[in-house]
């Protein structure tokens, strides 16, 4: 007999066990997460650089997938031009949910140090962004850091997105 | 909260199936094996292509629009992100011009020289490892990636440990060098050397008298020397359509013709071609680093031209003397004013000719900056290229024009 | 409306200007008797073709010739000169002084590894000949050239722009094109994705890195107006927290009677 009995109306209305539950799913979201492969400029090479040899990005689980359908996490590596924004906003809408985004080097941030006519100024104009991600270019070693802040974050969340809907205004 | 016409381009209002029995097939703008940001329109005829269509300005810059607004200091580390595999030849090609504006070319000081030549050839490597391990991946070889990558990854820790930087070096100045190498730099430049032959050997070894490598490159890609030159190609391409020209020998400049090194040329005119000219190009590659290594003591130890014009005094003589301390924060401030005139400089990079066309009208200002790159045409030529090609080859024949598209769009 | 702004020449100037400066011109040579360029030259001349002014600068020989002809002396370049290669093809800006755009063709002869420049002078609306017949390459450079100066090239085969997307209003490289874009440039994306009515929503873009909004409660608190993060922007100017009550007591005394107060506490 149980010694004890759960409040529900205290927790948040939510049982024990889906509160595991949480956990269980973000273990699974945040240790396997599979991102795009979305290079787009000079970020792109320390990008495939992270995934090859030496920082082998595959011990982490993540593992670049070449589908939109396929893929957890958008990493924006490199300069978003205005005629290839909207690509990028297509990209987005195709993953499925759960998605994250990580803003790679400066010109993603903030359009950097191409502060001309043709480069969106940040890229938080067109899809909501998780982890910005400073240098010009980041070293993989940071872009290994920001995954792994991603998965903090993920663990730190609520399974149910709907409840993570705070920042996503667009 | 999205409105649903929004988000169609132009491109879905294409026909897909028409009545003559052709497909249109949209391949990019984000494609794992586009080589960055290259949209192709493909018209196909079951699976042969019959027209294509290269869209390229994904990654439109504005970088010329940039030089035009910026002293010709500032604008340097800007060429890094041009071609950003091989990033000091693009520093280079820049200084080079801007140095030839100024008529200063002569007065860099040897040891400027040798450092310059070494970062130039260091970069080849790692450009044509880079081109060998996503030229191998898009064809399917997977573990060639791996190990080129890795070895490519110990050429970018000799920059770092010159520069800081690993991918954007921006390592060359206008007149000079801006450091000298660190101690114990050329000896790990040796080591690494020692080891990559047999690492080539690893990766021709591996490829070169593969089948499938083979069946997938011979014969594909096949351009001929007249649409070469109309198109306007340089670099391996040029070279492996059978004509013999590089800058490097025709043209030389910095040590290029002090030193003893061969251009390999082949007359096979296809992809397995040129991947066979890339090999040769790092082996002498190689060779030219090797003897550098033994011309490097021979230097007195002086970094920067001497042009007070221009250049900037070194930090002793600013941090001691009153004029150098003035002329310097000029510089700085106000930038340099070269004379009036206009300049083209080209350079081999490790992808072709790229060269900087500076227009000069006496201000701190380029007037005019054109940057005459060679992937740029070599994206035009996709249109000929690939047209009576099949579609699984389409891969192929991009990734072994080499074409990095920060150069393609500027 | 917006305020009219005259956008004559809108690049950066230098912002010091000595009236004595005389700026130095590269030396010009003149061709040399029985050189290379100098059978270029003749060659030219037998076909007809006016040479405005040809001289030797840093190496290379600058051919200046009338935008008409242009066609015809690259052919005759190509044919009996050996000139294979044009490596680039491009335009200069010089309406603010001339009202004029300069259109220069960087050759080179591979044989003899010399290189060659023919440049010519057209007006504003003017349009050139395209050299397309003659090298395959002036299709993409001379797309390039339309989008960024708004040249347009005749008898070009497929003349669209290529580096901006179709529907871009301006030339970007006209020196009457600000660097940073006007109003089509500033909005192209959100239109395009979300439609205008999203403007507002989004906001303009943030060229200046050191702007600080006052009313962001995101990413910036104002000392004095402290809200809580994510408040409502209107409560920024309602909250005003007094420093006093902000900061401890113990640390606004004085240096004297601060070190008693510690013994104090001890």
């Amino acid at each position: 007999m149980a010694q004890h009995q759960v409040n529900y109306a205290s927790s948040g209305g939510l049982p024990v066990v889906l509160t595991s539950a949480d956990h269980l799913i973000n273990w699974g979201r945040s240790n396997s997460l599979w991102p795009l492969t979305y290079g787009l400029a000079c970020c792109a090479i320390e990008m495939m650089a992270s995934g090859a040899s030496r920082y082998d990005f595959d011990r982490m689980g993540v593992i670049f997938r070449a589908s939109p359908r396929q893929a957890d996490v958008m990493i924006l590596a490199g300069t978003l031009t205005k005629k290839h924004a909207e690509f990028t906003r297509r990209l987005y809408d195709q993953m499925a949910e759960p998605k994250w985004v990580i803003s790679m080097g400066s010109c993603a941030n903030t359009g950097g140090m191409f502060n001309t006519y043709s480069i969106v100024q940040g890229v938080d104009r067109i899809v909501p962004v998780d982890i910005y991600l400073p240098g010009c270019a980041p070293r993989p070693e940071t872009l290994q850091y920001a995954v792994m802040m991603l998965q903090k974050k993920i663990r730190r969340q609520s399974a149910n997105m709907k409840k993570n809907q705070k920042q996503r205004f667009i | 909260m999205q409105q649903p016409n929004k988000l169609k381009p132009f491109f879905e209002n294409l026909n897909f199936e028409r009545k003559d029995n052709t497909m249109v097939i949209n391949f990019g703008p984000q494609h794992p094996s586009a080589h960055g940001q290259l949209r192709l329109v493909l018209e196909l005829q079951g699976e042969q292509v019959v027209k294509a269509y290269p869209d390229i300005g994904y990654l439109h810059r504005g970088v010329e629009k940039m030089a035009e607004n910026m002293i010709y200091n500032e604008f340097l580390p800007t060429t890094d992100r041009l071609d950003y595999i091989a990033s000091t030849s693009n520093n280079y090609a820049f200084a080079l011009a801007v140095e030839r504006l100024l008529g200063i070319e002569d007065k860099v000081p040897r040891r400027a020289k040798v450092i310059r030549t070494m970062l130039l050839e260091l970069n080849r490597i790692i450009s044509h490892l880079f081109f060998l391990a996503t030229h191998a991946l898009d064809v399917g070889a997977m573990s060639i990636f791996l190990y080129a990558f890795r070895e490519r990854e110990f050429a970018m820790d000799l920059m770092e440990d010159y520069c800081g930087a690993r991918l954007t070096h921006a390592a060359v100045r206008i007149g000079g060098v801006p450091l000298d190498l660190p101690p114990g730099w050329i000896e790990s430049l040796a080591n690494f050397l020692n080891k990559l032959p047999d690492q080539i050997k690893l990766y021709e070894d591996l490829l070169t008298e593969n089948r499938i490598w083979k069946m997938r490159l011979e014969d594909v890609g096949v351009l001929e020397p007249e649409d070469a030159l109309s198109w306007g190609c340089t670099g391996p391409m040029l070279r492996g359509s059978g004509i013999a020209y590089d800058v490097r020998k025709e043209e030389p400049y910095e040590l290029y013709d002090e030193l003893d090194f061969d251009i390999p040329v082949t007359d096979r005119k296809d992809s397995y071609g040129r991947y066979r000219l890339y090999m040769e190009e790092m082996k002498e590659s190689i060779k030219i680093l090797r003897q550098l290594i033994s011309m490097y003591p021979k230097t007195e130890p002086k970094l920067m031209a001497h042009a007070p014009q221009y250049i900037s005094a070194p930090k002793e003589e600013i941090m001691t003397q009153n004029y150098a301390l003035m002329q310097h924060f000029v510089l700085v401030t106000q930038g340099m004013r070269p004379p009036k005139g206009t300049v083209y400089a080209p350079t081999e990079s490790p992808k072709g000719e790229l060269g900087f066309y500076i227009v000069s009208e006496g201000e701190p200002y380029a007037y005019r900056l054109k940057v005459r790159a060679p992937s740029f045409f070599h994206t035009g030529l996709l249109q000929d290229l690939l047209v009576g090609t099949y579609i699984a080859d389409v891969v192929t024949i991009i990734g072994s024009t080499n074409i990095v598209f920060g150069e393609v769009d500027r | 409306m917006r305020r009219y702004s005259p956008k004559k020449n809108v690049q950066a100037k230098a912002k010091y200007t000595d009236r004595f400066w005389v700026a130095p011109r590269v030396p010009r040579g003149s061709v040399e008797e029985g050189s290379y360029f100098a059978e270029v030259l003749e060659t030219l001349k037998e076909s007809g073709i006016e040479v405005l002014e040809s001289f030797v600068e840093l190496g290379q020989l600058v051919i200046k010739i009338n935008p008409e002809q242009n066609v015809e002396t690259l052919k005759t370049l190509k044919e009996k000169s050996c000139v294979k290669m044009c490596s680039e093809l491009s335009a200069v800006d010089y309406l603010a002084q001339d009202g004029e755009f300069e259109v220069f063709y960087q050759l080179l002869n591979l044989d003899k590894a010399q290189r060659l420049r023919v440049v010519t002078r057209i007006k504003e609306d003017q349009a050139i000949e395209s050299v397309e017949s003659i090298y395959k390459m002036a299709n993409f450079a001379e797309r390039e050239m339309y989008d960024m100066f708004g040249i347009y090239v005749n008898n070009h085969s497929y003349l669209k722009r290529i580096l901006m997307p179709d529907d871009w209003v301006g030339h970007p490289l006209l020196k009457t094109y600000p660097l940073q874009g006007d109003e089509h440039a500033s909005w192209y994306e959100v239109d395009k994705i979300f439609g205008k009515e999203y403007r507002d929503i989004i906001g303009p873009e943030i060229r200046d890195t050191a702007t600080i909004d006052r009313y962001d409660t995101q990413r910036f608190a104002r000392v004095g107006h402290e809200v809580p993060f994510g408040a409502d922007p209107e409560l920024v100017d309602k909250t005003k927290t007094s420093i006093e009550d902000g900061y401890s007591k113990t640390f606004l005394t004085d240096y004297t009677t601060g070190s008693k107060e510690l013994e104090n506490r001890r």
